[in-house]
């Protein structure tokens, strides 16, 4: 099992240009406690999955796009010289929205990025198997199948195998991109049960599916608009009481 | 003419000329199938020309041939290979990978013959490797390059961009990636690539012209820096240097070269498809 207390994150007034110069982030500046289950709203491009892209370093692939401000994950930045970057994405380890298998059998799946890292023990890799299967709640579903396609399997079992594979990494903090958005209300369900549970070894950043995902699943929340902040507070406050007035429109459904 | 008889009649119209693009092939597989047949016995595949070349068989320029071809695979398929990798993953868009591209298309562009004189000068004098099987398979390897890199480096951009981005993300090296992600999922089209360019090097005379091909040399070769025979080369052989050379013994030749090369055609036709269907996503 990962340590009891997961890893907090500080954002510090961190800008992301794409390279056509659209600014996708402004001047974000952010503090993420470590095993909460923080939840990135707001409408469709104000930034959510930049942002989460940004904290595993995933926004390195995207050519050409220039960041200013730093983010420290348990006071150590990130973007420091000489930081391994492999060694980072297993530690801030990301679900997209699609569920996305890599080809191959579901034991396959769930032990790549520790094949990558190098382990090769078969009696440990089959443990985090089991441990993590089990932790996305899918073990039950797939213990007698362990051995067939990743493909074989239902939708919301895919995004389920994804979650089992990140959480295989032992890591400290899970980053969500919308991880139910293809997913039926059964299985949506599923997933938010498995979220309450992971928190208490994770720090976890979601962006969710919709307000009332992030409301029913959110310790605290931040809402995004056209890459600024404008508001973080306690899920209570946020969608019961915002402060300010562009939250409220959101959230009441005036736009978005 | 209304909308509806104009569509039928410009169907009607590109599908026949579609299907005359068909028959010029299909007639030269019956030509030379209808005259050559009649040569082909074990003997033919199997023994040595006679008789400065009229009769006996094709043996030597048989094998020399599949000599050449392997020969070419190893030189195309790693260089090939990884000019595709460099091409597809690597590669950004600046002057150096625009110059490799443009390298690229032009050598497509470039006639065999110049391929063969340029085999010539730099691998059989410069390299002092002689007319050999080294020196042509280098050659023949060369010119199938632009062909076999293009296909690999189109095999490598079909497989799905979120398996590399997953592999990434999942603590992967870039190297790992590909060698984990991608290069199993394009090695079919790969293969099917490579096999397309060895068929076309299989059929070509002007490369192996000063580079390997022996006038007449019964023996196999002995060692990769020896001369050998060749199909391509044979054939033109005996149809213009050689007096009262029968007819059926050329079309026999030219049979078999075909044969050779439409057999490669199709397996790599059937990996193709085969990988379509085992495809999983």
């Amino acid at each position: 099992m990962s340590k009891a207390v997961a890893s907090q994150i500080s954002i510090q007034d961190v800008t992301y240009t794409y390279a056509d110069g659209n600014d996708a982030l402004k001047h974000i500046s952010l503090d993420i406690r470590s095993n909460e289950l923080f939840v990135l709203f707001g409408p469709a491009r104000s930034g959510k999955s930049t942002l989460l892209r940004l904290l595993n370093r995933l926004s390195d692939l995207t050519e050409g796009a220039q960041r200013q401000g730093a983010i420290y994950i348990d006071g150590e930045d990130i973007f420091a010289r000489g930081v391994d970057v492999h060694d980072l994405r297993r530690r801030i380890s990301m679900v997209f929205a699609i569920p996305t298998p890599l080809p191959g059998s579901i034991r396959e799946n769930i032990t790549y990025g520790l094949r990558m890292a190098g382990m090769k023990e078969t009696v440990l890799l089959e443990e985090r198997v089991k441990q993590s299967l089990k932790q996305a709640a899918l073990w039950d579903e797939v213990k007698d199948r362990l051995d067939s396609s990743a493909f074989a399997l239902s939708g919301g079992q895919k995004q389920r195998l994804c979650l089992a594979r990140s959480l295989a990494l032992e890591p400290e903090v899970i980053l969500l991109d919308n991880p139910t958005s293809g997913l039926d209300p059964l299985s949506t369900a599923t997933v938010e049960e498995s979220l309450q549970e992971l928190k208490q070894s994770y720090t976890i950043i979601m962006v969710p599916h919709s307000t009332q995902q992030a409301a029913r699943v959110a310790d605290r929340a931040a809402f995004l608009l056209d890459g600024e902040l404008v508001e973080v507070g306690a899920s209570e406050q946020m969608f019961m009481n915002p402060k300010d007035k562009r939250t409220e429109d959101y959230i009441t459904g005036r736009f978005g | 003419m209304t909308r509806q008889n104009m569509n039928k009649l410009m169907i009607g119209m590109v599908s026949l000329v579609a299907t005359i693009v068909v028959i010029p092939i299909v007639l030269v597989i019956i030509y030379v199938v209808y005259n050559g047949i009649g040569a082909i016995n074990w003997e033919f595949l199997t023994a040595a020309p006679r008789n400065g070349m009229r009769e006996g068989g094709i043996m030597p320029a048989l094998l020399g041939t599949v000599f050449l071809t392997f020969g070419t695979a190893i030189v195309s398929f790693p260089l090939a290979i990884a000019a595709a990798i460099y091409l597809a993953e690597y590669a950004g868009d600046n002057m150096l990978t625009r110059w490799v591209r443009l390298a690229i298309v032009n050598l497509a562009g470039i006639p065999s013959i110049v391929y063969g004189l340029f085999g010539l000068g730099a691998f059989v004098l410069f390299w002092n490797l002689g007319t050999s099987i080294i020196a042509g398979s280098l050659t023949l390897g060369v010119l199938t390059l632009p062909v076999v890199i293009s296909t690999a480096e189109e095999a490598i951009l079909s497989v799905p961009q979120s398996f590399r981005t997953v592999s990434l993300s999942l603590g992967a090296s870039r190297w790992q990636t590909i060698r984990h992600q991608v290069l199993p999922h394009a090695m079919p089209g790969i293969i099917t690539g490579i096999i397309l360019g060895l068929g076309r090097a299989a059929g070509e005379t002007a490369p192996i012209l000063f580079t390997v091909a022996a006038f007449y040399l019964p023996e196999l070769p002995k060692s990769i820096f020896d001369q050998t025979m060749a199909l391509p080369y044979h054939l033109y052989v005996i149809s213009t240097q050689v007096p009262d050379m029968p007819l059926s013994n050329q079309y026999g030749t030219a049979l078999v070269l075909l044969m050779i090369v439409f057999s490669m055609t199709l397996v790599a036709t059937v990996i193709r498809t085969n990988m379509r269907r085992r495809r999983e996503w």
